[in-house]
């Protein structure tokens, strides 16, 4: 099935001995010059490239304190060690978060300390050669920028900051990884990371009413550029026709039907996803930013949501009034921006949608935490909400809930091994080692838990998971989305016969 | 005035100059360098006092070394305790026992004398998980057993000095009362407590350019300083405003 050897899973999850260099041959496609360009970054590697990278780490650390920091204070204690899910799938020990961050602390040391300079031995300073920038882009493409480390490092260093410099300083020198320059190429120049132009759109959203109407009887619209809507929704392009991702977007608009709420899609700003974060670009970010800015002023909407998408969550909760803000042309009633999940929980909370929790029956479920939402975002007022709020929505719509090991969840969730930017084929194998953790957790919770279905809100995390699974010897479509699972239970009342509500039951169960 | 004590007060102005000056430099540093976006790692405070109290967590109990791993959290946490009591202890040293602020001083004796044993336990086990867990090992330069050496050699010669042989210490304070008054009194010829005091200011002059800098800097770690707000408050650092301003025009 794969050219690497697939990890075991165990009765527990093991922390590997290291085995030096095991993932050294591991290095994405580097970015063809044409898509370095169009972001503003070299074509291809630039003669003065030492001199380059060396003034862009000083561009950075004097930007971000985070960097500085970061650089500066790591005690070498050895806590994050076995923290990072690739080090524990991969045992290459340049996998511990500390030492992927050692590979730019010993050339800033190098250069930048008084003890670095003089005494660079002592202090393990190295000089910056084309091996190290080598190793830069093969070790910062095998961090997913998932924050576990910064949960547990007694300082709240996020290896995530360092990888996200050193991405930049690689496409600074011309550099760029060819799965995310190309991608954040196409969503400037077509709205989304797939490169679905409008009209397509339009005939993948017309299509998908179709599909619902046949299914329910009920006329489900899915707007697209509708100006004067009330709600923008702005979802992963991978939510108009993966799977399971597109069964989730079919959940938000029975959610949004049933609220009775106008609502409407952009086609120039038809991704959430913002791959600006993975290369660690303020700048690329926050072009990317302003498109769903200028969707909500194109559209005159009062209100934003953003559909399930980890990455995005984050750009769009912690960063978005920062890159893209002021948000003072919106209802202030609202949060800036709201999450799908927030927006249906409410609605559960005031008691307006109605659920038949047994249409989820066959299934019993868990939940995945994508480490974005868990460890860089809130929902709701409380901390934590974030990881309340879709257990609470899953639990609404389904009977059979069971947790996974609780040091597997929450703010020490696993990642799913795919973010970051290295949802690639060309990191396949870091990919499906690095679910190690998570699918031993997920084993875990099928021996003792009968899970039989694992919910997910990230696109990243869907996608992921579906094509790494069935290497551990699970099936692609026990992955679903929450939204999926509010799909399947939820009652429409637009239903036809829907003055008598036993035909309605019976339409419903007509579905299975 | 022998040559000897002359040489440790030039020493110990020196060192001074150079904790104060390079604290100084770095804290500064890290002050002026901006966080231009949240990055809390949540779930996070979504107050002030919230923060204050996560960071207050962070510095007295370790709270994420504890989630991390129990060995380093018990190492780590009595060792740096045992300094404080200590550091506390050796303000004997330093306050005129005439003055008001006295009275603490003696209190805290007993701990202190005691501490030290703790602190070299602790250290002692940092250090030997340092050489026996092989990814400790792997992240280890030189530099990072030289400082537990460092650190072992001051609390070694500390403890030879209270329960093996004493060094005059009523002498010694006269030293350093000196030296902050500038009426310079002399240094006893104690081959420990010069060694121990040596090994003092070579740990003062590397504070500044060492990781020893995690002290001041974990209080500027914005993922742990931060408050969970970025939907309620728009954040915007000087130089990301200055970018907009750029834009607008």
């Amino acid at each position: 099935m794969a050219d690497f050897e697939v990890p075991e899973l165990k009765e527990t999850l093991e922390i590997p001995k290291y085995v030096d260099g095991a993932m050294a041959h591991s290095s994405p496609y580097i970015a063809k010059a044409e898509f370095q360009e169009d972001l503003g970054f070299p074509g291809e590697l630039v003669e003065n490239w030492q001199q380059v990278a060396l003034d862009k780490m000083t561009d950075l650390r004097t930007r971000y304190r985070s960097f500085q920091v970061f650089l500066d204070i790591c005690v070498k204690c050895g806590a994050c060690t076995d923290k990072c899910h690739y080090y524990i799938g991969t045992s290459d020990p340049k996998n511990m978060p500390v030492a992927r961050q050692d590979l730019l602390r010993k050339v800033y040391r190098r250069y930048f300390t008084f003890a670095g300079k003089y005494f660079p031995k002592l202090v393990g300073a190295v000089d910056l050669t084309k091996d190290v920038l080598d190793e830069w882009y093969s070790y910062y493409h095998q961090c997913s920028q998932c924050r576990r480390c910064s949960v547990f490092c007694p300082y709240g260093i996020d290896t995530a900051e360092i990888s996200m410099a050193a991405r930049e300083i690689l496409d600074s020198v011309g550099v760029g990884q060819k799965y995310c320059n190309e991608i954040l190429g196409k969503v400037f120049k077509i709205g989304n990371n797939l490169g679905l132009p409008q009209p397509a759109l339009a005939d993948t959203l017309e299509g998908l009413e179709e599909e619902v109407e046949d299914d329910t009887g009920v006329p489900v619209k899915f707007p697209l550029d509708q100006k004067g809507a009330e709600i923008l929704l702005v979802t992963p392009s991978a939510d108009f026709f993966a799977e399971p991702h597109v069964d989730g977007l079919i959940g938000y608009a029975k959610v949004f039907h049933e609220a009775g709420a106008s609502w409407t899609m952009s086609s120039y700003a038809s991704e959430a996803g913002n791959f600006g974060m993975f290369i660690g670009s303020y700048e690329t970010m926050q072009r990317a930013a302003l498109r769903i800015r200028k969707a909500a002023i194109d559209l005159g909407v009062k209100r934003i949501v953003f559909g399930e998408c980890g990455h995005a969550w984050r750009v769009a909760y912690a960063f978005l009034n920062t890159l893209a803000g002021p948000f003072d042309f919106l209802d202030p009633r609202y949060p800036v921006p709201q999450h799908i999940c927030e927006y249906t929980y409410d609605l559960i909370q005031q008691g307006k949608l109605k659920f038949d929790k047994s249409e989820n029956d066959h299934m019993t479920l868990t939940f995945h935490d994508s480490c974005n939402v868990a460890r860089a975002t809130r929902m709701g007022d409380k901390p934590g909400g974030q990881l309340d709020i879709p257990r609470a929505v899953i639990k609404a719509v389904c009977n059979n809930y069971v947790d996974m090991p609780v040091d597997t969840i929450g703010e020490s969730t696993f990642c799913c091994g795919g973010g970051g930017g290295l949802l690639t084929d060309d990191l396949m194998e870091i990919r499906v080692k690095g679910a190690l953790p998570r699918m031993q957790a997920l084993k875990t919770a099928t021996d003792e838990g009968g899970v039989t279905h694992m919910a997910a809100i990230c696109a990243i995390c869907k996608s992921q998971f579906t094509k790494v699974i069935p290497y551990y010897g699970f099936t692609m479509d026990q992955i679903v989305s929450v939204h999926q699972l509010v799909s399947e239970a939820i009652i429409l009342t637009g239903a036809p016969g829907d003055d008598e509500p036993d035909s309605d039951n019976e339409d419903s169960s007509d579905n299975e | 005035m022998s040559a000897l004590s002359v040489s440790y007060a030039i020493l110990f102005y020196l060192a001074t100059a150079i904790l104060v000056g390079g604290l100084f430099y770095k804290i500064r540093q890290y002050w002026r360098t901006p966080a231009p976006l949240k990055i809390a790692t949540t779930p996070a405070p979504v107050t002030q006092t919230g923060v204050v109290l996560r960071m207050a967590r962070e510095v007295v109990l370790f709270a994420s070394l504890f989630k991390s791993n129990k060995w380093i959290w018990i190492f780590g946490w009595m060792f740096h305790v045992a300094l404080l009591l200590i550091l506390l202890r050796h303000f004997r040293y330093f306050v005129d026992n005439t003055s008001l602020i006295w009275f603490w001083v003696p209190l805290i004796q007993p701990f202190g004398k005691y501490a030290a044993f703790a602190m070299l336990a602790g250290l002692g086990g940092l250090w030997a998980r340092r050489v026996l867990v092989d990814r400790v090992r792997y992240i280890s330069s030189p530099s990072d057993h030289l400082i537990l050496a460092l650190l072992l050699s001051i609390a070694g010669s500390g403890l030879l000095m209270k329960f093996v042989s004493h060094t005059d210490i009523v002498a010694v304070k006269a030293f350093f009362s000196g030296l902050m008054t500038f009426s310079f009194q002399p240094l006893p010829n104690d081959p420990i407590l010069l060694v121990h005091l040596g090994l003092v200011a070579t740990l003062m002059i590397i504070f500044p350019v060492s990781k020893l800098l995690h002290a001041p800097g974990m209080f500027f770690s914005p993922t742990r300083n931060q408050i969970d707000n970025p939907r309620e408050k728009r954040h915007l650092a000087p130089w990301a405003a200055e970018l907009e301003a750029e834009k607008a025009k």
